[in-house]
């Protein structure tokens, strides 16, 4: 609003003018093949990748003592793990939204977030699978999940959520990894032309499997493309409903509700459009993408993260409102202890990381400000982490008798194998910026105007 | 088919609206075993070099059929045939709690479908083509648009086919061996 009036407020482009086709190519494809390794992102690898060190380390340990080392004990039995496995597949799912939901929505801003937001996905989805893993307390027996014959002669139990989750996530890492890989083709023919170094010019070369643009290619191609967006739509909005069904299918107070599934799902999208924006941000500006990754984007994704944080704080009315007005005891209890029991402060922290601050996303010059829209991000963060362990451990640890209630204190081993995920997260985001185009080449291209033929 | 020494003639444009224009003609002056190449998706290139013929759909359709089905079928086998377990009188073919499962595996299924049915259809992988050896193809990635007469196709011959792709105004055009 620089200029006057808000009715003459003009949207920022979607890519800044001056660019074609080459240029587009040359800037994306430039971090990958020409610029130097930095000083920065060497530390940053190397510090992110001591991180994931010490979540091996934990698991390494885990596996000579067993989960007695973590916090979890009856009746909390479902601890960190579960907490941090909910939080890591929320945020995968902004990944597929922007990708495949935005993609059939046609709202082409998307183009130029979509590819590292898909890794995003997938490197979460990788996060998170460690945790169920773990937790099963004997992860070499983790096949038993799978319909595989076995000497036994049983099969899996498809009646149990549980095993519908295997099943969802398993899909979803597949379908992400597919889908991700499929919009890359053609930038790794991009990158095998671009590249002089003939060791990157064979592996660019390999991957790229011979693509070479051809009108019947792409004609098929973009209906693969559009056919997996549309697959991946319902599929993203299935995973944390199915996440949400392990919660809402059982009876513990504060669980049995059914409000969980869309209120999972507005959480996931709240928490990984928040982690977009913490990665996008500091992206653009070291690697001077604001041509592409423009103001508009940021808004956007801003816009976003309001609507659907305003779906989790219905969420959470209704939750308690239910609680009050259910009649049930067990739930009015529930209710009570999230306000007034022992981890009062995680729900008022919550409330105020998850419905206070983000409102003041409605000014738009917090809106449109990196530095505070990436503070904002990382309060939404914390408080979507908060809300997954309000619902696993402040549900559990005081059910229907109060002779059977308990406290749950994370272990070192419980903080060092989830900061460790982080790291592994942020070790393959480093990884992923220097190898692969972080900003999808060939679709940027297609917002050109000269793009367009008769 | 005997494999012809020459591949056929590549004509290189400066834009996308160029190349739509060269297609039309090509089409239009009777070559039928034409191919064009672009750094992105063209809408409507594919319709004017004459191709139509698009399976990915049913492939993916098929994919998701058999996901689906064979999904549900391999719940209720494996819990209603091949170890049913009576629990209270509860019905073996407890259909309502095989959803999620069938869901996801036509999900699954027709995904991969889609991923694996594009590259085959496409040929995909292909590490040699003949169109690899023109130097200048490599900006076929960046910012060039390429057209392609086959020398398979009954109306090419050399000389002729040099003078109508010459008359196309094409920024170069080489003869590309196979």
């Amino acid at each position: 609003m620089a200029d006057g009036s808000q009715y003459t407020v003009k949207t920022p482009p979607v890519i800044e003018p001056g660019h074609t086709f080459g240029t587009i190519g040359e800037k994306i494809s430039a971090i990958v093949l020409t610029k130097p390794l930095s000083l920065g992102w060497i530390a940053g690898t190397l510090l992110m990748f001591g991180v994931l060190q010490m979540m091996l380390f934990a698991i390494g340990y885990l596996f000579v003592k067993g989960t007695g080392i973590w916090g979890v004990t009856i009746p909390i039995g479902w601890g960190f793990a579960i907490v941090n496995f909910v939080w890591w597949i929320g945020i995968g799912h902004a990944g597929t939204l922007i990708s495949a939901i935005l993609c059939l929505l046609r709202q082409s801003w998307r183009n130029s977030i979509n590819r590292f937001a898909e890794a995003m996905t997938l490197f979460a989805v990788s996060c998170a699978g460690i945790f169920p893993l773990i937790h099963t307390g004997r992860p070499w027996l983790a096949y038993w999940l799978f319909p595989l014959p076995t000497t036994m002669g049983v099969w899996p139990q498809f009646r149990s959520p549980l095993l519908w989750d295997v099943f969802a996530v398993s899909t979803y890492g597949t379908i992400s990894l597919v889908f991700w890989f499929v919009g890359l083709i053609p930038d790794l023919a991009t990158l095998r032309d671009r590249a002089e170094n003939p060791l990157a010019r064979g592996i660019y070369g390999m991957l790229a499997m011979g693509w070479r643009g051809s009108a019947r290619h792409w004609h098929r191609y973009e209906t693969a493309y559009l056919l997996l967006a549309g697959l991946a739509t319902p599929l993203v909005l299935s995973v944390h409903t199915v996440v949400s069904f392990d919660f809402a299918v059982g009876l513990v107070p504060g669980w049995h509700t059914t409000i969980f599934p869309p209120y999972f799902v507005a959480g996931a999208i709240y928490s990984g459009f928040a982690m977009v924006l913490m990665l996008a941000i500091p992206i653009r500006a070291i690697y001077g993408l604001e041509d592409f990754i423009t103001d508009r984007h940021l808004q956007n994704s801003a816009k976003v993260m309001l609507a659907t944080g305003l779906i989790v704080a219905y969420g959470y009315f209704i939750e308690a409102f239910m609680g009050w007005y259910g009649g049930d005891r067990y739930d009015a209890f529930t209710l009570w202890n999230r306000l007034h029991g022992p981890y009062k402060v995680s729900y008022w922290m919550l409330l105020l990381c998850n419905i206070v601050i983000p409102q003041v996303l409605w000014i738009r010059k917090l809106r449109t400000s990196p530095v505070w829209l990436f503070l904002i991000s990382g309060v939404v963060l914390v408080g979507m982490w908060l809300e997954r362990f309000i619902i696993v451990v402040v549900s559990l640890h005081r059910d229907f008798l109060t002779s059977s209630w308990g406290m749950y204190y994370p272990t070192k081993w419980d903080w060092m194998t989830y900061i460790g995920t982080l790291g592994q997260f942020l070790f393959l985001m480093f990884l992923f910026l220097r190898v692969l185009p972080a900003i999808s080449i060939f679709e940027m291209r297609t917002l050109l105007p000269e793009a367009k033929a008769e | 088919m005997k494999r012809q020494p020459i591949y056929g003639m590549l004509a290189e444009f400066d834009s996308a609206e160029h190349l739509m224009e060269a297609c039309h003609a090509t089409n239009k002056a009777g070559y039928k075993k034409i191919d064009a190449y672009s750094p992105f998706p063209i809408e409507g290139l594919a319709e004017a070099i004459g191709f139509h013929k698009n399976r990915v759909p049913l492939v993916v359709l098929l994919g998701g059929l058999f996901g689906g089905i064979g999904g549900y079928t391999m719940q209720y086998w494996m819990s209603a045939v091949d170890y049913p377990l009576n629990i209270g009188g509860r019905p073996l073919n407890s259909w309502p709690s095989f959803i999620v499962i069938t869901f996801e595996m036509t999900i699954l299924f027709a995904g991969l479908s889609a991923a694996l049915g594009m590259l085959a259809l496409n040929g995909l992988p292909m590490p040699y083509h003949p169109v690899f050896n023109v130097p200048r193809f490599a900006l076929a990635t960046k910012d060039r648009f390429f057209l392609i007469i086959f020398s398979s196709d009954p109306k090419y011959d050399k000389a002729g086919t040099r003078a109508f792709l010459t008359g196309l105004g094409p920024r170069s055009l080489t003869e590309v061996p196979s």
